[in-house]
């Protein structure tokens, strides 16, 4: 998690941008944004396990729909909860789940670790497709979005389009930097050991199943949050929420962004919401341009849309340092492999 | 065979916990496969000729994953590719075969062309895409292939619309047996299951008995070495692909006259086929076979005895035995 | 990209040139249009074209185009524009499609959808806002017209509960005894089939197993097998679209079809006849619409859309062709006024639509009053064999307009 300078401008700007558009943009566009940015805290958190614990979840939305039934159970129709209790719930719910998930799967590898958390996220997906009680298939509606309030002081109101657009904005900046936080630990270069060479790390000592396990916790807590995000802005959750298409979805969202990057992902989710905004007016076929749009991206860009955004940054390096000489920017590190300077 | 016998007790003593019930004496007095299946026996007033019926079924239906899970293995086990458009070719099979019917109404002619095009579809994908991809991360081709499914998919809506159709049985085989006063089983549906026998039965030999199985067997074993030992080369790969793609298409066309054609009907099969080719074990033709058998019979009863929990048990049979075994039934330890 | 200004939908009807915000291809020809007269009124549609229920997402635009063509293409004095969204079945896309249409697309009406949990996504959104309009061409949801009814919420299909009732009450009627209702397990399926088992333990009779099969799967062997072993008088049952197909040909190839008697809502036999063919001859079922009506618009539809698309009509069919109706009779009342919506939620609530299903209106809670009809598949097409129920209202259970 070494950033660059130009990397870190460029993040910036990536931030002030967001900050300033709900000034520019129009209402469904800044709500589109919302969306995609908690589609980007999602894709966060899952390539956490793909991109540097080296473990492909094909299971992720489980976290990311549990959170919003628990969002859902704990709101009453009369009246909003709390912020400070419905995110405890949650975040407690969806750590729990990760915790007894993860647990078993951490066992596994490889494509073996895909489909096993596919299964268990298929279990909870069936319990809530059947609970009829929980409006099986069809979903149920979340009445209230919880109240911000220290004391009788009101902090927030999420009711509010453009204080909820600053509160997602700022959750995604947080996880961004408690993420990058937690890979610049000891913890961070542990897990990344593991992706390199699990055998190895053991052979230090450590005991690399447990620090799997919590990565996953991690992960599923934050895919948690995210959840908790979506369900409190779109006021409404269904099983497919947790269904295989939502894990599936975020996935493509990861590697299409560039793993091992954390704004990659983000980069992706926004890449995906646009292209499918804008194809959608072009044409009734919009799926056969997204098709070809996800396989231009792997053929052509290696290491998917953050690769572009090293190449930008490596291009700008040249602006930070006209000289070319004297250190070498980190921004190499992200160079594309196999590409020829 | 020891591994075999290990296999079953293990499974028995899997079941006891999740079912466990005094009435269900009836597994100690049925041979091994049967017990599992069969714990919920005394349960239910399920008469033996209905249960025998409904092991039929099962099987059946583990016939046609095996047909679908076993090109995806194949594929995965020599390759290293997660091929997630494997549902598409299903798909694309059986919409070849509902417009050859058109063309020459007669359903042996169409599959046998609808076979050729498969191969050929197989081959220019594996050419002009997926052999870019080869020294690649896999997520690449996970990414690559699923871009694959969103064009597979506008394309059938371009090409075919979003009507669905039937195929269909050819007059020789459109009679049935009568099983009983009720209930009749078509004869196509035996026929399904018999040319599935026939594939599974042509991949043993295939798979046992010639170099394209060694270097199978091999890659199912240990993909580096044998990509090490130079087996890799272009046209390897090019055909177990296009081999791949032409057994999905072909349990979509076989299974076309009874499943009907219609749009998205790939992706039901397909994560079902993953499923079937874990449990079995990824790159092995047997476990996908042992695998399929599994999934056709716990879903078949599954649906009959538990329908709260039809839906998962799938899933919960995935889970139990990743959890016994991580590499699947007849998978190598990583 | 798009990047239009924000507007509200008032402005955006009067200046046309605030249509710059749509996309080249689609703007076009409206701002041409646009050039001298008022902007066209838009309808969004959210309807699905991909997946099991694509043939209903096509038939009921294909017919609700047809029926605005034949009023000249104008709605109150205004042309016409369309916005469709493939909805993909998706319910966690529907809340963002549906913004999509009213935010960015700054829809009039809202068409859609046919899946009843997406329906609900997008009543709970729209059901909140006074503008647009959302007309439901076909999603039964119970609660559609129920808690969730609002002054801008209409359906012109039915409620799920409507065509299954009439198929309990025919089934303890014509002398059964037992049964076994097998359907999907999501919401249009549970709640026709409590519907039909209401009606049909009224009427004397006794459900002996209720199963339901995870939506959308198809595989039904296992499930035939047991009703054969079970062997009730009847079974009554509830599928759709390619699933409808699949099931009827399973239940005639295990050769049950002439040993139990099949029964349920229509939708069963409805647009599948193609596809199901001798497996859905006999077929009886009650639904609110069957081919050989005998009224003039019923002929006058069929012949129109089987010339218009080269398919015969089905209920579906008809469902848009109505919505159409709806629309048109609505904006002539208002002069094309969209943005009075006041207005013309009066107009449609008082709409006599001449249908080919006969003539229907609103129930208070803004869902059909109509007749149920007895139907049976011959050769193909659903033909006519009586009135199940006169002028039946669903009970709209929960709105607050009742």
């Amino acid at each position: 998690m070494t950033h660059s300078k130009p990397l870190v401008f460029l993040l910036l700007l990536g931030v002030f941008g967001l900050a300033a558009f709900p000034f520019a943009g129009s209402e469904f566009y800044t709500e589109l944004a919302v969306r995609l940015m908690i589609l980007g805290i999602f894709a966060m958190s899952l390539d956490l396990l793909i991109g540097y614990t080296g473990l492909v979840s094909f299971g992720h939305a489980a976290f990311f729909g549990l959170a919003g039934y628990v969002l859902a159970i704990i709101t009453p129709e009369s009246a909003p909860v709390s912020i400070w209790f419905a995110l405890l719930a949650c975040l407690a719910a969806s750590a729990l789940a990760a915790l007894a998930i993860g647990w078993i799967c951490v066992r596994t590898s490889g494509v073996y670790f895909i489909m096993i958390t596919l299964a268990f996220a298929q279990m909870l997906y069936y319990f809530f497709n059947e609970n009829t009680a929980l409006g099986s298939s069809d979903g149920i509606f979340i009445y209230h979005k919880p109240t911000v309030n220290i004391g009788s002081f009101q902090l927030l109101d999420l009711d509010n389009a453009h204080t909820f657009y600053y509160f997602t904005l700022a959750s995604l900046v947080l996880v961004y930097l408690l993420l990058s936080t937690f890979l610049k630990a000891p913890f961070g270069r542990v897990i990344r050991g593991i992706k390199a060479n699990e055998a190895r790390t053991m052979a230090l000592g450590f005991n690399t199943r447990r620090y799997k396990l919590v990565s996953f916790i991690i992960s599923g807590t934050l895919a948690g949050f995210a959840g908790f995000l979506e369900a409190t802005f779109s006021g409404f959750v269904s099983p497919a929420h947790l269904g295989w298409h939502e894990s599936g979805l975020i996935l493509m969202t990861v590697i299409l962004g560039g793993i091992g990057t954390l704004y990659g992902p983000v980069l992706g989710a926004f890449a995906m919401g646009l292209m499918e905004d804008s194809f959608q007016d072009m044409t009734d076929h919009w799926l056969l341009l997204m098709g070809v749009f996800v396989i231009a991206v792997v053929l052509f860009l290696p290491n998917g849309i953050a690769g572009l955004g090293a190449r930008g940054a490596k291009l700008l390096s040249g602006v930070f340092r006209p000289s070319g000489g004297g250190t070498n920017p980190p921004a190499a590190k992200n160079k594309i492999p196999g590409e020829e300077p | 065979m020891r591994k075999r016998v290990y296999f079953f007790t293990v499974r028995a003593g899997l079941r006891l916990p999740a079912f466990r019930d005094k009435r269900s004496l009836a597994p100690a007095l049925l041979p091994g496969p049967l017990c599992s299946l069969s714990s919920g026996y005394f349960l239910l007033p399920m008469d033996f000729t209905t249960f025998l019926i409904q092991v039929l079924n099962g099987v059946q239906y583990g016939f046609m994953l095996f047909l679908v899970a076993s090109g995806l293995t194949l594929i995965f086990g020599i390759m290293g590719i997660i091929n997630l458009a494997h549902g598409a070719f299903y798909m694309i099979g059986a919409y070849l075969v509902y417009w050859l019917m058109g063309i020459t109404d007669n359903l042996f002619v169409s599959i046998t062309a609808a076979i050729a095009i498969m191969l050929v579809i197989g081959l220019a994908i594996e050419r002009f895409a997926i052999s870019f991809l080869y020294h690649r991360d896999h997520l690449h081709q996970v990414l690559l292939t699923y871009g694959l499914i969103l064009i597979f998919n506008e394309m059938q809506k371009i090409l075919w619309g979003s009507d669905f159709y039937s195929v269909r049985v050819p007059e020789i085989l459109s009679g049935s047996v009568r099983l009983t006063e009720t209930l009749v089983y078509p004869h196509y549906r035996l026929f399904i299951s018999f040319m599935c026998m026939l594939v599974a039965a042509g991949m043993y030999f295939v798979i046992g008995r010639t170099k394209l199985g060694m270097i199978i067997r091999a890659g199912a074993s240990n993909r580096e070495m044998t990509r090490a030992l130079g087996i890799n080369i272009g046209w390897n790969f090019a055909l177990v692909f296009s081999l791949g793609a032409a057994l999905a298409g072909f349990a979509g066309m076989i299974g076309a006259p009874v499943s009907s054609v219609y749009p998205g009907m790939g992706n039901q099969i397909l994560i079902i086929s993953f499923v079937v080719i874990v449990i079995g074990g990824i790159g092995s033709v047997k476990g996908a076979f042992v695998g399929a058998m599994l999934i056709g019979l716990a879903d078949t009863f599954g649906q009959v005895l538990f329908p709260e929990f039809a839906a998962m048990i799938v899933y919960l049979l995935m889970a139990f035995v990743l959890m016994w075994r991580p590499q699947g039934l007849f998978g190598k330890p990583a | 990209m798009s990047n239009m200004s924000d507007n509200s939908r008032r402005r955006f009807i009067k200046g046309a040139g605030a249509l710059a915000g749509l996309t080249a291809v689609s703007s076009f020809v409206p701002v041409r249009f646009a050039i001298g007269a008022t902007a066209p009124v838009k309808i969004g549609i959210l309807l699905p074209y991909s997946g099991t229920y694509a043939m209903l997402g096509n038939s009921i635009t294909d017919a609700m185009k047809l029926r605005i063509a034949q009023a000249g293409d104008k709605l109150g004095g205004r042309a016409v524009e369309y916005i469709a969204i493939d909805s993909e079945m998706s319910v966690p896309k529907a809340p963002t499609n549906t913004n999509k249409l009213i935010k960015k697309n700054n829809v009039d009406f809202i068409v859609g959808p046919v899946h009843s949990g997406i329906a609900a996504a997008m009543a709970k959104i729209i059901g909140k806002r006074k503008t647009p309009i959302m007309i439901v061409p076909n999603a039964g949801s119970n609660a559609v017209t129920g808690p969730l009814c609002a002054p801008n919420i209409f359906r012109t299909s039915f409620s799920n509960w409507q065509p299954a009732y009439p198929g309990g009450e025919l089934m303890a009627k014509e002398g059964h005894k037992t049964a076994v209702t097998i359907s999907w397990k999501y919401g249009a399926g549970i709640q026709m089939m409590a519907a039909g088992k209401e009606a049909f333990e009224k009427g004397g009779g006794k459900v002996v197993r209720e199963i339901l099969i995870p939506f959308p799967k198809v595989n039904f062997q296992a499930h035939l097998a047991e009703i054969a072993s079970l062997k009730p008088d009847a079974v009554f049952s509830f599928f759709s679209g390619g699933g409808a197909a699949k099931f009827l040909k399973d239940y005639a190839a295990a050769g049950l079809k002439d040993k139990i008697t099949l029964y349920g809502p229509g939708f069963l036999t409805e647009g599948v006849a193609k596809a199901a063919g001798a497996a859905a001859e006999g077929i009886k079922t009650t639904l609110h619409y069957a081919d050989t009506l005998d009224n003039a618009a019923n002929k006058a539809f069929r012949a129109a859309y089987k010339k218009a698309t080269g398919k015969a009509a089905n209920v579906f069919a008809v469902q848009g062709y109505d919505t159409g109706s709806l629309l048109i009779q609505a904006l002539d009342a208002v002069k094309g006024d969209a943005g009075a919506t006041a207005d013309l939620i009066k107009a449609m609530e008082v709409a006599v639509i001449d249908s080919p299903r006969g003539s229907w209106k609103m129930s208070k809670a803004h869902n059909p009053i109509q007749d149920i009809y007895v139907r049976q598949v011959e050769n193909g097409e659903q033909k006519l064999l009586g009135v199940a129920a006169k002028q039946l209202e669903d009970p709209a259970k929960g709105c607050k307009m009742v």
